[in-house]
């Protein structure tokens, strides 16, 4: 009998903890699939953020480190550094990433640190119960926005993907989206690509991956996904934003 | 048998080189030392100082607070330091950058035109030179011949060269110093 | 043992650990330790396998160090007390993750930016762990620069050893300080392979597959991991006690100082015994575990004891626990970067003699 679907190697059995309809799980099949495909399990070492993803460590079945918040970036310039034969990426949220990491995100590019980072931004703080992150839309709702967000008292949502695309540091920065089989089709083709550059020493690579959040937007799964696509992908367009020329 | 040396002035004046041959001199002589610069902002500001202690025992502090010995290379340094002085200290001080005595009855002050001195020599940059001389002179810690083989090391072969007029400096101090 | 080298505390520091098999340094710059980083920058791209960068942060570099550590390398890290109060969080998960990694810390006075001068004022925070969480770190104190250098070498063996952050407690003067320095051929002790390394698994490859972690979510799992944490401190402090005494048999007034207020205090006693009062000196090497047993030998016939630090008075909270309250223990301190006299000391001691008559 032909095997139609089979669950990747680089998946571990352990059952995801995610909310029903939350796309981590996708995403996690998609970074899983593209390292499969590569033929790197032997080489790969994952870093976990703090924040949804805090058990990425017992998903990815290859060594995994787990960072402090937003620490992901410069523990893995740590261990690249050790070992550059090593496949290293981060997967890190919004607030990880955008927020409490800044820093460390933006050095890691800017250096061209090796890495392949992928970026989940579902526009919320998710692990802690819906509060409002970098990533926020204007008047989005959440639990420390109860009025929705205020541009005049916090300030603009961070479009990290076109922020970081303006340094010199960066091989690939790309943005995608997994509400449709067409687009977590396309995901998959960055998340591979990022981590063939990043086997070929082109330097840092990321892959922002706009995601949903059901449980703390207050939706359903389905509802989510078409919020997603009306409301985020104008205000984070999707596409490539930053590819270095073959040299 | 132990020295407290302190030697101060402008930043350039090769202050801290000074206390560093006459470490490294005293150390090759089997000899206890240290040698603490003083760091931070006012180097910036142009001052420079460092503190140098010899001794045939373990050093206990490398501070020096009351010199015994000070060697005084610019007049600001001479304000600062003469008050600090302990009594019946020994002050070295560059006469040529220096127009006033150290206002100190209780400690001998020995004038040394380093400037001066090193200009007739055809190099102006040895004034150091002349003044680490001076201090073998009047304390004879270490010798200058002990104090060459320290600045030959840290020289290195790009400098060698250089040798020669840094050895005439030393004795011309000396002399200057009897 | 080499050649006789007169060396800057920091850059003998820094070489002694690429002797020790440092490979890798992650730092940031700060006064009065930037001899450190800026001698790595130098010496470890001419080193096989040698990496220094210059992180974007102190918390950056704890990380980096983290990351690593994580990989297997043999990995350090500087800074200066605000620096080091930035990293903490980074040592805290080090500790959590069993991470070895050695840490120097050139204190300079606080509290706040405080100043770039000599201090001992993270006394607590260096031996009470320093971040979150219940855990220990072996706490290093050298008072000269020949000293500084064997410590840092014995620190990436215990750190190994215990798969436990190390901290190098020095202090402006320690750093700045030139001295002369006997490089000692480093000789690797045995110790136990790092096979919980995450360096690229697949199955079948021989090991389980390696997370480095601090998260522990099951609090009966937590708490076994930081039982298991406090029982290799409890070899620490049977098997790591460092300290250093002189003239404390026959001593009726003992002083306690480390690293460089140690060096003033032996003037002191000294100066002390020439004048016929009876001084000892015991000098703490290992911050934590605290030298109890020296403290508690000598409380048995010393009149009193005088802690001296470069603080307002921290280990002299330790001196009273060993002591116990069968004498008393007097404090003698300064803080801002003032060292400490010679004759500062001698007086306080002399005060006390008059006291106990």
């Amino acid at each position: 009998m032909a095997v139609v679907y089979e669950k990747t190697k680089l998946l571990t059995d352990k059952p995801l903890h995610y909310c029903p309809g939350c796309t981590h799980g996708i995403i996690h099949r998609l970074v899983a699939e593209a390292l499969d495909e590569l033929g790197v399990q032997d080489k790969t070492i994952g870093v976990a953020p703090v924040g949804c993803a805090v058990f990425a460590y017992d998903y990815f079945n290859c060594d995994m480190m787990e960072a402090a918040h937003g620490r992901a970036p410069a523990v893995a310039t740590g261990c690249k550094r050790v070992n550059p034969n090593n496949v290293v990426f981060t997967y890190q949220g919004d607030g990880d990433l955008a927020s409490i990491g800044a820093a460390e995100i933006t050095h890691a590019a800017t250096r061209g640190e090796n890495i392949t980072v992928i970026f989940v931004n579902n526009a919320i703080y998710g692990m802690t119960g819906g509060q409002m992150a970098p990533t926020t839309l204007p008047g989005q709702v959440t639990t420390t926005s109860p009025y929705g967000r205020d541009t005049n008292h916090c300030g603009y949502p961070i479009r990290v993907s076109e922020m970081l695309a303006t340094l010199d540091g960066p091989a690939y920065i790309a943005r995608v989206s997994v509400h449709d089989v067409k687009h977590i089709m396309e995901a998959k083709k960055a998340i591979k690509k990022a981590f063939q550059l990043q086997i070929e020493g082109k330097g840092f690579t990321m892959v922002e991956v706009l995601s949903s959040c059901p449980t703390n937007w207050g939706m359903t799964p389905q509802e989510a996904l078409k919020w997603l696509q009306e409301n985020m992908i104008p205000q984070y367009p999707l596409g490539v934003k930053k590819e270095k020329e073959a040299e | 048998m132990e020295a407290q040396f302190l030697i101060a002035g402008f930043g350039g004046q090769g202050v801290l080189l000074i206390g560093q041959l006459l470490a490294k001199a005293a150390m090759h002589d089997g000899m206890n030392v240290s040698w603490m610069p003083s760091y931070g902002p006012e180097m910036r500001g142009g001052e420079a100082n460092c503190a140098v202690v010899i001794s045939d025992e373990p050093i206990g502090s490398p501070l020096v607070t009351e010199p015994p010995i000070a060697v005084i290379m610019n007049k600001p340094s001479m304000l600062k330091f003469a008050p600090t002085m302990e009594q019946g200290g020994l002050m070295l001080y560059n006469s040529s950058l220096i127009d006033i005595e150290p206002d100190r009855k209780d400690i001998t002050a020995v004038a040394i035109d380093c400037n001066g001195i090193a200009e007739k020599l055809g190099n102006a940059r040895t004034a150091n030179m002349v003044m680490l001389g001076a201090i073998i002179q009047r304390t004879g810690v270490i010798s200058i011949d002990s104090a060459m083989e320290a600045l030959k090391a840290t020289f290195g072969p790009k400098k060698e060269h250089l040798l020669p007029i840094n050895r005439a400096a030393m004795e011309a101090g000396a002399e200057a110093a009897k | 043992m080499g050649q006789k080298m007169l060396m800057k505390g920091n850059e003998a520091i820094a070489e002694a650990a690429i002797q020790a098999g440092c490979r890798f340094f992650f730092g940031y710059p700060i006064t009065p330790q930037n001899q450190i980083p800026e001698y790595m920058s130098k010496r470890m791209p001419k080193v096989e396998g040698g990496c220094f960068l210059q992180a974007e942060s102190e918390v950056a570099a704890i990380n980096m160090v983290y990351g690593a550590a994580g990989a297997g390398a043999r990995v350090m890290t500087s800074s200066s007390s605000p620096g080091i109060s930035l990293k903490q969080e980074g040592i805290s998960y080090i500790v959590g993750a069993e991470l070895p990694c050695v840490i120097v810390n050139m204190v300079r006075g606080g509290p706040g930016l405080g100043s770039i001068q000599p201090a001992q004022s993270d006394y607590y925070q260096s031996t009470r762990g320093g971040g979150h969480g219940d855990y220990r770190m072996l706490v290093l104190a050298p008072s000269s620069v020949q000293e500084a250098v064997e410590l840092t070498q014995q620190a990436f063996d215990l750190a190994d050893k215990y798969r436990n952050p190390v901290l190098v407690m020095g202090d402006g003067l320690i750093g700045q300080m030139m001295e002369p320095v006997e490089m000692p051929e480093y000789v690797k002790p045995e110790l136990p392979e790092k096979t919980w390394a995450a360096t690229g698994w697949k199955p079948g490859c021989g090991r389980e597959r390696a997370v480095i972690n601090s998260l522990y979510i099951d609090p009966s799992v937590l708490e076994q991991h930081n039982r298991k944490l406090f029982a290799k401190y409890a070899v620490m402090e049977r098997e790591e006690c460092r300290w250093q005494e002189e003239m404390t048999d026959d001593a009726d007034f003992v002083i306690v100082a480390y690293g460089t207020t140690a060096r003033i205090a032996r003037s002191a006693m000294r100066k002390l015994r020439d004048k016929g009062i009876k001084a000892g000196l015991i000098r703490p090497i290992t911050l934590w575990p605290f030298p109890n047993a020296p403290i508690q030998k000598a409380a048995e016939h010393a009149k009193a004891f005088l802690t001296v630090e470069m603080s307002m008075g921290q280990m002299v909270d330790d001196v009273r626990l060993a002591v116990n309250g069968k004498k008393p223990v007097e404090f003698y301190g300064r803080t801002g970067g003032i060292v400490p006299t010679v004759r500062e000391i001698v007086e306080q001691i002399e005060n006390m003699a008059k006291e106990a008559k």
